[in-house]
């Protein structure tokens, strides 16, 4: 196997694996503290997407475009959760997912009347849309370092904010005794809106960086938010870190699986079947994983502690 | 809000009586099944366009009926295109069903259509079976095999001298034609394959690595609709321009191209591709449909739109052999079989599978004189070609 290409597609596999954490961490959040279980998570990535797409088209630069695009997402988040989300909370399950899913159907059909059925190009700016020479041989697009660079300062900076400030402090006990939190006098409400709002901006963001690669287009979210929920059971529902390691896992899984299966396939089997059936096989390995997952440690691999 | 509703409620139910004392009007019912949700609505809904605009053009009427058409929407989901098929066929009764933009789609639904004994055309889909050991007396298309596109992309190869190329397509039954044409007339070496996810991969960061580091001189690829932009976009991030010329089959189209050059991707410029049909060709019916098509909605019409009205075309030929009685199949299949509609691509015939035999063009993407971007013709690659499948097929 040839170890320059092992490396970029490593690289790839961190990169996808970046942006599935930052739709991942939103989910887990809102799953885990507000026990909310949000189809319309992968909504709030597609908004992200064609905000910034648009503005990008009104600023003329898609940096600039990404740093406004921020506090609107925040904002949609806000008014979502206060107009619509907060009546469900205390819904079952199932309830919450008829709504969140009506949800879906609205938004796509909202974006479809702004934006129009065929999606929006983004444009890169031109340093941006060139290649970088890490070492000899290793010609990797310099936008996909930029993903990653993003991916890990977010992945440090929620670090941060959970571990070391208050608002973190009422996020981990949040996850652990909901009840205990609002019984000490805290504003349930508010940290959940807060909560809420910080999980679309996260899942917002991942949409406009993943724009200018895939193009901001209608039903992306559904794209990515069944890859968000097996990341967040693989890492334990509720756990940043969880969310943080088992999206790298998959990540990692899923484009080495598309890089190298089929010609792993190719020495215990014919070319034809090989090239038909790797596809097939790399696509159910996550999956694979998850079942593995929930038979042997079935709240995840780092379930966060006193549930 | 009671009194509006109770206006609605009325209005309905003079609607609901008025229908049913002028049932006397005799009606043709074509059930149209295409995408108008998800990112597939960016192909769907210039379809929509091209049938509306084809009934526009006919004044409402074929021979003396009055035309309805009934839209279905697939969601791009196989079991739901079967889904609203079911419910053309069984609940609105139509006389045809027409449409269908993906493979898998059609193969789901086709059954429900041919075994209640309607007519079935294909606005887009050309998947082998429906061709080959599937072929049916009253299944029409009027677009192409999925094969013969890329089989006229291999011919452009052989004979730009490419000698060794990567290939990458999505791992459906469409995917798999293409790329199967592909192998029937490129001469060359394949140096690597990718059947990646359909539809959900966008991204295809490790494809792309694994194209570049097979060292082949240029890359052939099938990404229709979204993925195609995506395709596109990715391809010149990773720098592969200049390095390995890139061949597209059905991904740089009318539906991407006001896309590509509102963010100014002028690296598809120039970038050629196969096609049986282009905005630029020169006879009465394409150029009225091309006309009316941009003015309507100020972009050029895609290849899918130009296979829509010529659908709506063909089933005029066979309402108007068909005497006054929608009943009698004979005539109307005879009508379309002699495929003597004016069509957009010029004359074309049938085949023994009901498949047209038609010419395909080498296009490329150019600026049209007012700086908008679209293809022309540039040279003939195949005249009269049939479908590799026509063989099996065992319709005389």
């Amino acid at each position: 196997m040839d170890t320059t290409l092992l490396f970029i597609q490593t690289l790839n596999g961190i990169q996808l694996g970046l942006l599935l954490f930052l739709v991942a961490s939103g989910l887990t959040l809102v799953f885990g503290i507000l026990d909310f279980v949000n189809l319309a998570h992968g909504s709030l990535y597609m908004i992200g997407a064609f905000v910034a797409a648009s503005l990008t088209f009104v600023t003329g630069n898609f940096l600039i475009a990404m740093i406004l695009a921020l506090p609107v997402t925040a904002a949609v988040g806000y008014v979502i959760e206060r107009t619509i989300i907060r009546s469900l909370y205390e819904r079952d399950h199932l309830d919450q997912v008829l709504g969140t899913f009506g949800l879906i159907l609205v938004i796509d059909t909202l974006a479809h009347l702004i934006w129009g059925p065929e999606g929006i190009a983004v444009p890169l700016p031109d340093w941006l849309n060139g290649q970088v020479e890490l070492f000899t041989g290793v010609v990797v697009p310099t936008y996909r370092l930029l993903i990653i660079a993003t991916g890990l300062a977010v992945a440090a900076g929620l670090f941060w904010l959970v571990n070391y400030t208050r608002l973190g402090m009422l996020i981990r006990a949040g996850a652990s005794n909901r009840t205990m939190v609002s019984a000490l006098g805290i504003d349930i409400q508010m940290l959940f809106a807060l909560v809420f709002a910080l999980g679309a901006v996260l899942a917002g963001l991942a949409g406009m960086l993943v724009a200018p690669i895939t193009e901001a287009a209608i039903g992306m979210g559904g794209d990515i938010i069944i890859t968000a929920f097996v990341v967040i059971i693989i890492g334990g529902i509720g756990s940043m870190k969880g969310a943080f390691i088992a999206a790298l896992i998959v990540g990692l899984i899923d484009t080495l699986g598309r890089s190298f299966l089929d010609d792993l396939f190719k020495l215990v089997m014919s070319t034809e079947a090989a090239e038909s059936s790797a596809p097939a096989v790399s696509a159910m390995l996550v999956y694979i994983l998850m079942a593995l997952v929930l038979a042997f440690k079935p709240s995840g691999l780092f379930p966060p502690k006193v549930r | 809000m009671n009194k509006t509703f109770s206006a609605a409620l009325a209005a309905t139910l003079i609607a609901g009586l008025s229908g049913t004392a002028f049932a006397q009007t005799k009606e043709v019912k074509i059930g149209y099944v295409t995408t108008l949700t998800t990112g597939g609505a960016a192909i769907g809904k210039p379809m929509e366009t091209a049938v509306n605009l084809a009934v526009e053009h006919m004044g409402g009427k074929m021979g003396d009926f009055d035309i309805k058409v009934i839209f279905g929407d697939d969601g791009f989901k196989p079991e739901t295109g079967k889904q609203v098929t079911d419910k053309l066929v069984k609940q609105d009764n139509v006389d045809f069903v027409a449409g269908y933009i993906w493979s898998n789609v059609l193969l789901a639904s086709r059954k429900s259509v041919l075994d209640a004994g309607k007519f079935l055309i294909s606005s887009n889909a050309g998947p082998s079976p429906v061709a080959g050991k599937l072929c049916n007396e009253n299944f029409f298309s009027t677009s192409w095999q999925n094969d013969q596109n890329p089989m006229a992309m291999g011919e452009v190869l052989n004979q730009r001298g490419v000698k060794s190329l990567y290939v990458m397509s999505p791992n459906y039954a469409a995917g798999k034609n293409m790329v199967t044409g592909l192998e029937r007339t490129f001469k060359g070496e394949i140096l690597g394959k990718d059947f990646t996810k359909w539809p959900g991969q966008l991204d295809f960061s490790a494809e792309l690595a694994k194209a570049k580091a097979s060292g082949a001189e240029a890359i052939f690829v099938f990404y229709p609709g979204k993925a195609g932009g995506a395709f596109v976009q990715q391809y010149q991030q990773a720098g592969l321009k200049g390095v390995m010329d890139l061949y597209t089959v059905f991904t740089i189209d009318a539906v991407s191209l006001p896309r590509f050059q509102k963010a100014n991707f002028e690296g598809v410029l120039g970038s050629f591709q196969t096609m049986f049909w282009s905005p630029d060709m020169d006879n009465e019916q394409n150029k009225r449909f091309v006309a009316s098509y941009k003015e309507k909605t100020g972009q050029y019409p895609p290849h899918y739109a130009a296979q829509a009205y010529d659908t709506m075309y063909l089933i005029k030929s066979a309402v108007e052999a068909s005497g006054g009685d929608l009943k009698n199949m004979d005539a109307m299949r005879a009508a379309m079989k002699s495929a003597s509609f004016p069509s957009v691509r010029g004359e074309f015939t049938y085949g023994n599978n009901n498949m047209p035999i038609q010419n395909f063009y080498l296009r490329e993407v150019v600026k049209d004189d007012d700086g908008d971007w679209t293809t022309k013709i540039v040279s003939t690659v195949f005249e009269k070609h049939q479908d590799p499948y026509a063989a099996e097929c065992p319709l005389k």
